[in-house]
């Protein structure tokens, strides 16, 4: 079976998944994916951010209109357009930041897993064009083959709040973590910064 | 058997609205003296419908997140010193937004001159049918002169007019109008549900093309009847009266399940957008994170209290106090973040 590993740390900011992503018929001219510089004043660390997924997603427990369905295969679609009414709830509670609301057309959007391309067996557009990987599509054996030192979680923990997801991210299989503790994270900063912080103290000292 | 309280709730509004409505075709229709017998099964498909719609229309309220845009949606809406103001502004938002459909428009011009086709069609068509149905509206000739109508209005003379008159004509195939602007309409949403890749992936037979085939149905049958009366002598006319009706009644009793249902949730978009005129104006939350403001205060509170309501533990035990208080943006940055913590220790 198919699925969609990402691994933020390989992203190296190219943008080509960002235009690919606009593409994608189900939501053509629109791209969906976040590329995200973590902390761009300290670090080049890029991260793409598309829609995980979730088992029980909060965007469509919070949509007041009912718009946003989830379907048998577990893919959380896009707000239906004769339902959704802009109000931004779902761009509030998505705990990974993802869906946007296009005021103009009093419509919200999201990544639906290009649902045209993965309902047919087909890599979604972003991990088409990823050239690092960074967004990886495809079976468990072939990631094993390719990343054998990483291991997909499917968990994320914020506050006390426990969300399963369809797509993967990856972590280190010497680890053995079995969830990504996002909030922790909450004082932290980005790899980069703690390495240019690093040189600048010892150029100081 | 044990019905949740919200189904009990929701099944008493239905039964009430819909004794409402069989209360006003009873005086409407003059104690039925002007209610057309031959009617009797749209009448009762109707009150049906106006019974399912309004049950689930009140299940949907009760739900966490549209109870409290309900809510709030009347109270910024009816705040006294910005009543005035509202009015106005609800007006514009109705023209422009409904009858206009200018943000389809923005969201694709076919997409638009299919909704616009199909909605007018059948505002037109539930404007003239449904009072006719209910014996709200009945014609008579004017005593004394067989050219001449009177239109009365629940037993009420209104006015008067030539049977014989451009106004007549136009009053008297106003469901042929209708019918033409709807068959218009599903011509052009069809041909895009046929041709769009995006479309196809996602649309599915009963949500998107059904409500497609049942109004061409509806429409294509009742020009039969036009046809059949005016050019063919009333030929096959009882046959294609019985198919019309049945195409009219699966569309009514089918009404509160399916896509036409968002006829009557649409509107919520306007107390969302007072909402929202209201948030802009006051207090912005900031992230507690990076400090830039995000949403308006009273959505980021609101917010917290659907999602506790909802089951949702999104507490946190530090300054940041729930995760409800972290921008968009930073929530995707942490997610990185943390990621890369656990590959770099």
């Amino acid at each position: 079976m198919m699925e969609f590993f990402i691994d933020p740390n390989r992203c190296i900011g190219c943008q080509s998944c960002v235009q690919a992503c606009s593409e994608c018929d189900t939501h053509k001219g629109h791209s969906m994916i976040h590329l995200e510089y973590v902390d761009r004043a300290t670090s080049v660390q890029t991260a793409p951010v598309v829609c995980m997924h979730c088992d029980q997603p909060t965007c469509a427990e919070v949509c007041p209109a009912d718009a946003i369905k989830r379907t048998a295969d577990g893919v959380v679609q896009t707000a239906r357009k004769p339902r959704c009414i802009a109000c931004s709830n779902c761009v509030l509670a998505c705990p990974f930041g993802v869906p946007e609301v296009k005021v103009e057309l009093k419509m919200m959007m999201k990544c639906d897993m290009c649902y045209d391309r993965t309902s047919v067996g087909k890599k979604p557009m972003c991990a088409t064009v990823c050239p690092s990987q960074a967004l990886f599509f495809g079976t468990r054996e072939q990631l094993e083959q390719l990343r054998p030192r990483s291991t997909p979680v499917n968990q994320f923990q914020f506050g006390a709040q426990t969300i399963t997801t369809k797509v993967n991210m990856l972590v280190p299989k010497t680890g053995k973590a079995e969830y990504i503790y996002v909030t922790a994270a909450l004082n932290e900063t980005t790899i980069g910064k703690e390495i240019t912080l690093n040189i600048l103290q010892e150029a100081y000292d | 058997m044990n019905l949740p309280i919200e189904s009990i709730k929701a099944a008493c509004w239905g039964t009430l609205v819909t004794i409402a409505l069989a209360i006003l075709i009873v005086f409407g229709s003059r104690n039925l003296a002007h209610f057309d017998a031959a009617l009797v099964a749209y009448t009762f498909a109707t009150l049906f419908a106006v019974f399912g719609i309004t049950y689930r229309y009140a299940m949907w309220l009760q739900r966490p997140p549209t109870a409290m845009y309900f809510k709030r949606g009347w109270q910024v809406f009816m705040r006294p010193q910005h009543i005035l103001r509202n009015v106005g502004v609800w007006f514009a938002r109705v023209t422009q937004d409904f009858a206009f459909n200018t943000f389809i428009f923005k969201r694709g011009k076919t997409r638009w001159g299919a909704h616009w086709l199909i909605m007018w069609g059948c505002l037109i068509a539930i404007a003239i049918t449904f009072p006719l149905v209910f014996g709200w509206v009945h014609f008579e000739t004017l005593p004394g002169d067989m050219n001449w109508y009177r239109a009365y209005v629940f037993g009420f003379p209104i006015f008067s007019f030539p049977i014989h008159s451009l106004f007549g004509f136009m009053v008297f195939h106003g469901l042929v109008w209708a019918a033409i602007l709807v068959i218009a309409g599903v011509m052009i949403a069809m041909r895009r549900r046929m041709r769009d890749h995006g479309a196809a992936a996602v649309q599915q037979f009963g949500e998107d093309i059904l409500p497609l085939v049942l109004l061409f149905a509806i429409s294509v049958t009742g020009l039969m009847l036009t046809a059949s009366y005016t050019w063919m002598k009333g030929y096959a006319f009882d046959f294609l009266a019985i198919l019309h009706a049945l195409t009219v009644i699966f569309t009514l009793l089918w009404l509160p399940f399916g896509k036409f249902f968002h006829i009557f949730q649409r509107p919520a978009q306007l107390g969302v957008a007072f909402y929202q005129d209201v948030g802009e104006r006051e207090a912005q939350a900031h992230c507690r994170r990076c400090n830039e403001p995000y949403a308006s205060q009273m959505h980021v509170n609101d917010l917290i209290e659907v999602e506790r309501q909802l089951g949702f533990r999104y507490e946190l035990q530090n300054e940041a106090e729930h995760y409800q208080r972290i921008c968009p943006r930073c929530r995707r940055s942490l997610l990185a973040i943390a990621q890369g913590r656990l590959w770099h220790g």
